[in-house]
């Protein structure tokens, strides 16, 4: 190995950094009049927040992006719970709901796995409805504890699978850093997602789930899925210890995983008769449609990592 | 007027790093919000934040010439109650539940509009159902007989009251929302301005929208 001037985490930011500025140029060249081009300037602004932030948290230090992503947990929980109908009865429910997020990325703070896995699927899973039942309404009980542990479940507990890569042991992979595998992670989810909207712009002909997200093809789906899997082996030697072949194989897994991800999302606003989820990200709609794929790619890739290499 | 300097830090050091992460406001149209007094805010009322959040989508610089008009059977109450909000908060206690005529209920809102100040005016009266409006009183239209001249600025809240409702103190984040609505002017039109004002605190009708 030769010696680089830059660790592998800042080459591969410095090289996001390359691309948004790309992107920015393409974007503001587009032909003035198109309707899309408004949306993909408001867009493009708001990745450049994204990519400061997370830039940002992941290199400054390890409680930084704990704290980082714990905020971003909070925001999609609020969202979520914005977006659904609640119980006025549930207020403590909700609060207790919140309270959840500190004690969570608490958890991987102190770096106690066996706490950070069933917390909320077994803690929270049984003690919410309690708090439901103490204030002695029944009418909508299943509905209310239901869909509030959906929520915590995707928005806190598996955004968290993210922060738990930052505290994974590293010692028998001196050049991998937790701060790299959860880029790596990030990365592969978000520009999965841009992958599949470009090819889909692109080439799209044959919708692949009319009735959940009609903007959706068969070739977006699978010009995401190649573009992902190269990705994913280019960029493995830096971040990650994955052999090739596994590489090919976790790319894969990104990508099915953040496209039915996605699609979990917008079945439940199709649910709601809504289009964008909030409005915290021009051009993107709210926070939960930036999160929506992570949610399920963080806990796959998690237990992948954790199953064949710690 | 109260202390100007407390007033300040409670609303940077306070209000606005809550009302930014705890509950996450969404304004639409803040263009249309009064720069200068004298002028009349006024919002549908379903939660005691509601005053701070119209205070804060304000410019700090004319915070010390925004007044909430407020009950005064309510805010007047204890010693600490009372200094806190007619020394830190400024309201213009209102005695809403006595039998005094209009003149006498109104007219310390009347008198600070005349003196420049930006107020914040409650139209329902007292906080009500949350995404309801209740009926709207008449003292508005007196106060604008009274000042014909003072722009009315409607601005619609939404989510405050499932944030904090009336008869709790612990507060429960949620996004919230707030459209300023177009500036109305007294054209001597009762209820042709009671309309006005009430189509722009309502609620919108709800309606299915497309998902992308």
């Amino acid at each position: 190995m030769f010696v680089m001037p830059f660790s592998p985490l800042t080459a591969v930011l410095g090289g996001v950094w390359a691309l948004l500025l790309l992107a920015t140029a393409v974007v503001w060249r587009l032909e003035p009049s198109s309707t899309v081009q408004g949306e993909l300037r408001s867009r493009v602004r708001s990745w450049w927040l994204i990519v400061a932030l997370c830039s940002l948290a992941l290199t400054f230090s390890r409680t930084t992006a704990l704290l980082f992503f714990a905020l971003v947990s909070f925001l999609a929980l609020k969202e979520y719970l914005t977006l659904i109908p609640t119980r006025r009865t549930d207020r403590w429910v909700l609060f207790w709901a919140y309270l959840s997020i500190p004690v969570q990325y608490f958890w991987i703070h102190i770096e106690w796995y066996g706490m950070f896995i069933i917390f909320i699927p077994v803690y929270l899973f049984l003690l919410l409805p309690v708090v439901m039942v103490l204030s002695g309404e029944t009418q909508g009980h299943l509905r209310a504890a239901g869909s509030l542990h959906w929520g915590l479940m995707s928005m806190v507990f598996g955004l968290s699978h993210l922060a738990y890569l930052l505290v994974l042991p590293q010692a028998q992979y001196p050049h991998v850093t937790g701060a790299g595998l959860a880029l790596f992670l990030l990365l592969l989810t978000e520009l999965n997602d841009v992958a599949q909207y470009c090819w889909g712009k692109g080439l799209g002909k044959r919708k692949i789930s009319p009735t959940v997200s009609p903007n959706k093809t068969v070739e977006g789906f699978v010009g995401g899925v190649v573009t992902t899997v190269l990705l994913s082996v280019l960029l493995a030697p830096w971040l990650t210890p994955f052999s090739t072949v596994d590489a090919l194989w976790v790319g894969a897994l990104i990508a099915v995983a953040g496209f039915f991800g996605d699609l979990s999302l917008s079945a439940l606003k199709r649910d709601l008769s809504i289009k964008d989820s909030g409005n915290l990200l021009p051009g993107h709609g709210g926070i939960l449609d930036r999160v929506d794929s992570l949610t399920y790619t963080a806990p796959l890739f998690f237990h992948f990592i954790r199953y064949f290499y710690f | 007027m109260g202390c100007a300097a407390l007033r300040l830090l409670f609303f940077l050091l306070i209000v606005k790093p809550f009302l930014l992460l705890a509950v996450g406001i969404n304004v639409r149209r803040r263009d249309r919000l009064p720069q200068r007094g004298p002028a009349l805010i006024v919002a549908n009322h379903n939660s005691h934040l509601d005053a701070l959040v119209l205070m804060a989508m304000l410019p700090l610089r004319v915070l010390p010439r925004v007044r909430p008009a407020a009950s005064a059977e309510y805010f007047l109450r204890g010693r600490w109650r009372s200094w806190f909000a007619t020394q830190v908060i400024g309201i213009i206690p209102v005695a809403t539940g006595g039998g005094g005529s209009r003149a006498d209920v109104l007219e310390s809102v009347r008198d600070a509009l005349a003196m420049g100040d930006i107020v914040i005016f409650f139209p329902e009266g007292t906080r009500g159902e949350p995404e309801c409006l209740g009926k709207l009183k008449t003292g508005i239209v007196w106060l604008v007989e009274q000042l014909p001249e003072t722009p009315v600025h409607p601005v619609r809240l939404s989510g405050l009251g499932k944030v904090l409702p009336k008869g709790h103190c612990v507060p429960v984040p949620f996004f919230c929302d707030a459209w300023v609505g177009e500036t109305l002017c007294w054209r001597g039109d009762r209820s042709g301005f009671m309309a006005a004002l009430a189509a722009s605190l309502a609620p919108p009708e709800p309606q299915a929208a497309a998902v992308s």
